[in-house]
């Protein structure tokens, strides 16, 4: 849970939670992200969409330091996260990651994956672990599957586990790697009702999606790149609607 | 016991086969007492062999590349000399050089030939299971690995609780195959005069001119060590099978 007031680093919940400036990334000689900007503020959820390869998942993964990245800044509550003596613990403490591909461990339980992380790298007592992890399976809507192997369960209940396993942690910012591009439309909502309800209760949010209705009901602010920088963004009652940009307004023609 | 005595020798007054351990007392004593020194030989390399393969597996990943490097070095040195040679190495070379105390009038060394057969052999063999632990750990996908440190996993904690519990499932055919193979190789601790049963054998055949019976003993005995061995290792893999998994 965030802390209220001033942090050491200087950090206030006034100032941006997530804050990118001028961010680039390559990948050798390939450039994916050039030159990005963006900010979000606490309790605000904001959607990155975009076409494959405009480096929207190589964004949020820059934001916890899954990529490291070549210039420009990312701060996650005035934590400099471009520093080469970054405390990673720290920043995975506030940043919690959702994947497409749900990445749970296979070898252990719904219950167990959820519980693991608090108990082995929080050093969280056992018994409120599993206090804590318990109201979250009630959360996710997933009672009676605590004992279930992610091999014994669905793709959206495979999510569901992986959003609550990331939630244990309590960060302050949830990141979204396109959660339901792997999910069959059904499942897809499941999903993303416990991502609404997440964002409703205040969660600050990042998704990169291509759910354009989810993003138009839920985002407060919606981001689209395009070959590595941010073409146009707005609050989506404007964005949809109004979108100005040719390269915009021809990604939104084939999907809307 | 006296009627399964009086048969071995029965079998050897009519047909000359001599199983002297199974009818004669001191020679009895002497095989069950190799069987204990032979199985203790087993347990302690297999252990020591697993330990070291868990933690060169984790040491070749390292950033460091000394250490890299060293671990490259440790297994090109025990895959590619024989282990026989490895064992008297350790034992007339190292074991000179490594302190004793006095034990009345002669010198003994705190590592006897017990000790430097499970060293000797525990690397050895632990070179191979590094290299099959290696194979396991490149099998589990980066994806995962990614999820345990965006969890704030350190390295180590996610090789202890994510990464090799996963490996280890997927290299344990292999695995098998190489604690049978460590199992067989342990007699060679003969070399240097641990009281094993290939040692205790030759000295029984030796004192008693039976070689054929004792070679059949032998043969038997490691069998079914063998077997055994086998036996615990599958019903290891399948306690370990996870639910929809593989």
């Amino acid at each position: 849970m965030a802390s209220p007031g001033k942090k050491a680093n200087g950090w206030t919940p006034k100032q941006p939670m997530v804050s990118i400036k001028d961010l680039h990334k390559s990948f050798g000689d390939l450039e994916v992200l050039k030159g990005v900007s963006l900010e979000v503020m606490k309790g605000e959820c904001i959607c990155i969409i975009g076409p494959s390869g405009s480096g929207k998942s190589t964004l949020i993964r820059c934001v916890n330091a899954l990529n490291d990245i070549q210039k420009g800044s990312i701060k996650v509550e005035g934590l400099e996260v471009n520093d080469p003596n970054l405390d990673k613990l720290e920043l995975r403490k506030k940043v919690g990651m959702v994947f497409q591909q749900y990445n749970l461990f296979p070898h252990k339980t719904a219950i167990e994956n959820i519980m693991m992380a608090p108990i082995t790298v929080l050093k969280q007592d056992k018994d409120e672990v599993a206090k804590h992890a318990k109201s979250l399976v009630r959360k996710v809507r997933l009672e009676g599957k605590e004992d279930s192997y992610p091999g014994e369960l669905s793709g959206g209940q495979q999510q569901r586990v992986a959003i609550a396993r990331a939630l244990a942690m309590n960060p302050d910012v949830m990141l979204f790697d396109e959660v339901t591009a792997a999910l069959d439309p059904e499942t897809v909502k499941e999903v993303l009702v416990t991502i609404q309800e997440l964002a409703e209760e205040g969660m600050t949010c990042i998704l990169v999606t291509h759910e354009m209705g989810f993003a138009k009901e839920v985002a407060d602010h919606i981001y689209f790149t395009d070959r590595g920088v941010i073409v146009e963004h707005g609050p989506p009652k404007t964005f949809f609607k109004k979108a100005k940009d040719p390269r915009t307004k021809e990604f939104l023609s084939q999907i809307l | 016991m006296e009627l399964f005595g009086d048969f071995f020798k029965q079998l050897y007054d009519t047909s000359g086969w001599n199983f002297v351990i199974f009818y004669d007392q001191v020679e009895w004593d002497r095989f069950i007492a190799a069987i204990w020194t032979t199985i203790k030989l087993i347990i302690a390399c297999l252990i020591f062999s697993v330990v070291v393969g868990f933690a060169g597996a984790w040491a070749q990943g390292a950033k460091s590349r000394i250490i890299r490097y060293g671990m490259a070095g440790y297994i090109q040195f025990f895959r590619n000399t024989p282990p026989f040679v490895q064992i008297l190495f350790f034992y007339f070379v190292l074991g000179n050089l490594t302190p004793s105390y006095d034990a009345g009038g002669y010198q003994e060394a705190y590592i006897g030939s017990f000790g430097w057969a499970v060293i000797s052999l525990g690397f050895f063999a632990g070179a191979f299971n590094t290299e099959i632990f290696r194979s396991g750990i490149e099998a589990v996908p980066e994806s995962t690995v990614e999820a345990a440190s965006s969890l704030g996993y350190t390295r180590l904690q996610s090789y202890i609780y994510v990464v090799f519990p996963l490996a280890f499932r997927v290299c344990l055919p292999a695995l098998n195959n190489n604690l049978v193979n460590l199992l067989k190789t342990t007699t060679l601790a003969y070399g240097i005069a641990v009281p094993e049963m290939m040692y205790t054998a030759n000295q029984i055949w030796s004192d008693n001119v039976n070689v054929p019976e004792m070679m059949i003993v032998l043969f038997l005995f490691y069998v079914g060590l063998v077997a055994i061995l086998v036996w615990v290792m599958h019903r290891w893999e399948k306690s370990m099978k996870i639910p929809g998994y593989g």
